[in-house]
């Protein structure tokens, strides 16, 4: 995809933009251009800036220093209704969407200008045009619920292009699609840019870049490390900006034959919080020594999974043992001290109390056993002594095992999380999304960390949305979909887009 | 001008924002003054010569301040379980209630009457938290509504037996019970109204209470279900069984304070409305300003029996109705609530953006977002 004759005047350009938050830079005289008829990528890890330089464009933040230009003219961006205007739009990670409308509802809703009365009749017209000009196909009758999340994202890229939107911004939007959804987002970016649309594509993958961008910006730690070609960059230069060191993308696997079952899920079955079938007739085994991944869209059944084999929701059916004792149903308390660790998947809310100490939250697991009780009373010499081999060993960043965790970062707050969990050799272990939102070293001493437990004979249950997580640590993986099994493959057999065929529920 | 959150607040903030919310208090309580056509400088005098001038009123303070400090001992235990106890009024009753039961009408020795007054007393305030507990970890109803209600309930009952069947037969058609015997009566400090057994185990409750909630593993739990249910459950704690000892310790606080009054003040049980004079409500603020800490309920216990003495002095000297002190107590709270935002947000002068050439004249900009950490 060679950029052809570009026109010399960017759409969109900012320069030396500034914001600061209490403690971070989150960005430092950032400069960015994008020209239309280009899909200019933003590359960065989390916490890079990304976010925070959109939401500036999208005039939710407000820069301490900087201009945006566009068409070459300086504008000020005081809300999103000053960025549409300008024409700027935003498809968010997280949509924007009322459940129980319709589609042309939900587009009416952000047309101001229509009627009072029946405004989405109005529009469903030009719905299916810009459809069909676009490739977003989508029934403007159907109620967003019914909808799959990419056919939920059409619906906000379409709410951008019917406000007028020349500069289209997409914050991660591979996150929540398969493989073969995100290759069809693509087609439509080409389409949009061959229209004179510039998009700025917000990502850390590095594969999409190559795959949609025509150019890329690399921010680090709030500043531009560099904008280029695509085509000039191979990955593992994007990664060294990214990074700003080396990065190893094979983790090494070592073949290990499978021991003894340890967990063995038998037709489980569990409900949502609002009573909808979640899980239905789910089965599988995770043996000793083995990574069982557990990869599907979001929202399939991934929570009440994790939530059912821990104690934290009941089932409504089925059956779950560990090592032959029958643990359906019991509390969290008789299933952790069945040796169960569990890396939960809301690190703030389960996984830690942030307003305890980290020594305290070391032990939130464990208090009430020896050494850290002695009868009624907590033995806090022991829980200090603890915290600090813990902080060590672990490479926990704190001011101290007594500093509140919410002072910590994410990457450390999960490295606490890990120190608690898999001190004391659990046989199996339950991680939810173990790496999601971590940077890249983070990420990497995570993978290194469930590699070793498997090693040492742990049964690991790994749950993610990341297809590339599941890929490079599972012996063997699962896929969730609409709360089924529909398929378990082997590593040697799980590429990309067989796992993908499998999370849109076709079955082997 | 941007509102944004502060990261930490430290304890010399927090000291300084609660003063200042009680001074901005006694400010608008001015108003009060003037309304009597009594300046405002004269009326904080009178109050300052009437409570710290005479021995007796001075007393007075402490005296006021062992049913605060039971009920709001128990009270910081609770709201840091996230249990809101509104009935420490109620409780209060109940335990008056035990204990005068026990004083006129269960046969025990001499010697061992008192602690019976205590058990009874503690046991009775237990009860009256622990029925609003069971509702709100069995079937989830608020506890708000249901500890506020208990209080009318005891209220209610008292009435009933002043004026039925415990009315006293020497009481000359009066409702209140017969008097104590001797050995049914606090010790008191000599020429004051501190009854001495009360003070010392508000005092030790104090103490305890902090020692359970710093060190012993009801206290760890306690304080993990005050961050959050999930987080606790996660944890493996029962938050229901967690919760339902945590009242029965501070329904129970409440049911002492009740004991002192009839046994230590009274002598007897009377109308409700003199038993207490609103202590219950008056702990939540106790228990607020003392930020779920239960050893700085001691100062603020202090602090708020020096109002109540201060609604005295401004009767008496003044000629202002009773019913003063509840309008302090009112302006307190309502200050201390407003004040939590300067906690945990600041407001800073923000340089304006530049390259704003074309914009029009800048106001406030929004603060939509509330910075990096409002995702969680």
């Amino acid at each position: 995809m060679a950029p052809g004759p570009l026109p010399a005047q960017p759409l969109l350009a900012v320069r030396g933009i500034t914001k600061t938050f209490p403690g971070v830079v989150a960005n430092d005289g950032v400069a960015l251009e994008v020209r239309a008829g280009e899909v200019h990528a933003l590359l960065g890890e989390n916490g890079a800036g990304k976010t925070t330089l959109m939401n500036i464009l999208y005039g939710i933040y407000q820069p301490e220093a900087g201009e945006i230009l566009v068409r070459g003219s300086p504008v000020r961006i005081r809300s999103p209704r000053d960025a549409i205007a300008r024409g700027i739009g935003m498809v968010p990670q997280h949509f924007l969407l009322v459940r129980r409308h319709t589609v042309a509802e939900n587009i009416a809703l952000v047309l101001p200008q229509e009627g009072f009365l029946f405004p989405a009749r109005r529009i469903e017209e030009q719905i299916s045009n810009l459809g069909r000009r676009y490739g977003l196909a989508v029934d403007p009758h159907a109620r967003i619920w019914e909808l799959s999340a990419s056919e939920q994202q059409r619906v906000e890229i379409l709410k951008t292009l019917i406000r007028g939107a020349e500069i289209l911004i997409l914050d991660e939007p591979t996150s929540v699609l398969t493989p073969q959804e995100a290759q069809s987002l693509f087609v439509v970016l080409r389409r949009m840019k061959q229209e004179g649309h510039a998009i700025i594509f917000i990502t850390h993958k590095l594969d999409e870049v190559a795959a949609v961008a025509d150019r890329v910006t690399v921010l680090r730690r709030g500043r531009v490390v560099s904008t280029v070609q695509t085509n000039e960059a191979d990955k593992g230069t994007l990664a060294r900006m990214m990074v700003g060191r080396d990065v190893e993308f094979d983790l090494r696997r070592t073949p290990r034959a499978p021991g003894v079952p340890v967990l063995r899920v038998e037709a489980l079955s569990a409900r949502t919080d609002r009573g909808t079938p979640a899980l239905r007739g789910v089965s599988f085994i995770v043996h000793e020594g083995e990574i069982l991944g557990i990869a599907g869209v979001a929202g399939n059944g991934q929570r009440e999974l994790v939530e059912s084999l821990t104690g934290l929701r009941s089932v409504t059916g089925g059956l779950v043992r560990i090592q032959d004792r029958d643990i359906t149903n019991r509390s969290a308390r008789e299933i952790l001290e069945a040796g169960v660790a569990h890396i939960p998947e809301d690190r703030l809310r389960l996984g830690v109390v942030p307003a305890m100490s980290v020594a305290e939250n070391l032990v939130l697991r464990r208090y009430r056993y020896a050494p850290f009780s002695r009868g009624p009373m907590l033995h806090l010499p022991a829980v200090g002594k603890f915290a600090r081999e813990t902080v060590a060993e672990y490479d926990i960043a704190t001011p101290g095992p007594d500093a509140p965790t919410r002072q910590l970062s994410g990457g450390n707050i999960q490295r606490l999380i890990l120190g608690r969990e898999l001190s004391g050799a659990p046989r199996l272990i339950i991680a939810a999304h173990p790496t999601s939102g971590l940077d890249v070293s983070a990420t990497e001493q995570i993978h290194t960390l469930l590699l070793r437990r498997r090693d040492d004979g742990a049964a690991i249950l790994l749950v993610s949305e990341d297809l590339d997580e599941i890929l490079t640590l599972s012996d063997r993986v699962a896929v969730l979909f609409r709360g089924e099994i529909v398929g378990i493959v082997p590593a040697e057999e799980a590429t990309a887009e067989r796992i993908g065929l499998l999370m849109m529920g076709q079955r082997l | 001008m941007v509102i944004e959150r502060r990261p930490d607040p430290s304890g010399m903030w927090v000291l300084g924002v609660s003063v200042g919310a009680v001074l901005a208090a006694l400010v608008a309580a001015s108003g009060i003054f003037l309304a009597y056509g009594v300046s405002p400088g004269h009326a904080y005098a009178e109050i300052l010569r009437g409570t710290f001038g005479s021995r007796l009123l001075a007393s007075e303070i402490v005296s006021r301040a062992i049913p605060l400090l039971l009920c709001g001992v128990g009270l910081t235990l609770a709201f840091r379980a996230q249990f809101f106890n509104i009935g420490a009024e109620g409780q209060l009753l109940a335990g008056a209630m035990a204990a005068t039961g026990v004083a006129l009408f269960v046969p025990v020795p001499s010697a061992w009457l008192i602690p019976c007054m205590f058990a009874a007393g503690f046991a009775a305030g237990a009860l009256w938290g622990f029925l609003p507990t069971l509702l709100r970890v069995r079937l989830e109803v608020n506890e708000i509504i249901t500890t506020l209600m208990m209080n009318y309930i005891a209220i209610y009952t008292v009435q009933w037996l002043i004026h039925g069947p415990w009315r006293g037969e020497t009481a000359w058609g009066f409702a209140y019970t017969d008097t104590f015997v001797e050995a049914a009566r606090l010790p008191m400090i000599a020429g004051t109204r501190i009854h001495v057994p009360t003070l010392v185990l508000g005092l030790l409750l104090a103490a305890g209470l902090s020692f359970l909630l710093a060190r012993t593993r009801l206290g760890f739990e306690t304080r993990v279900i005050g961050q959050g249910v999930h987080a606790a459950r996660y944890a493996g704690i029962d938050p229901g069984r967690t919760m339902i000892l945590v009242m029965l310790l501070s329904a129970g606080a409440a049911g002492l304070a009740g004991v002192g009054e009839v046994a230590g003040i009274h002598r007897r049980l009377m109308d409700p409305v003199q038993v207490s004079l609103g202590y219950g409500y008056a702990a939540i603020i106790v228990a607020w300003l003392a930020r779920g800490n239960p050893l700085a309920t001691v100062l603020t216990a202090l602090f708020l029996g020096f109002i109540f003495t201060a609604g005295d002095v401004l009767q008496v000297a003044l000629r202002m109705p009773a019913r003063v002190t509840d309008v302090f107590n009112g302006l307190i709270l309502f200050f201390l609530i407003g004040s939590e935002r300067l906690l945990y947000y600041r407001v800073r002068l923000a340089p304006m953006p530049v390259g704003t050439a074309t914009a029009p004249a800048p106001d406030a900009g929004p603060d939509a977002g509330g910075g990096p950490g409002s995702e969680h």
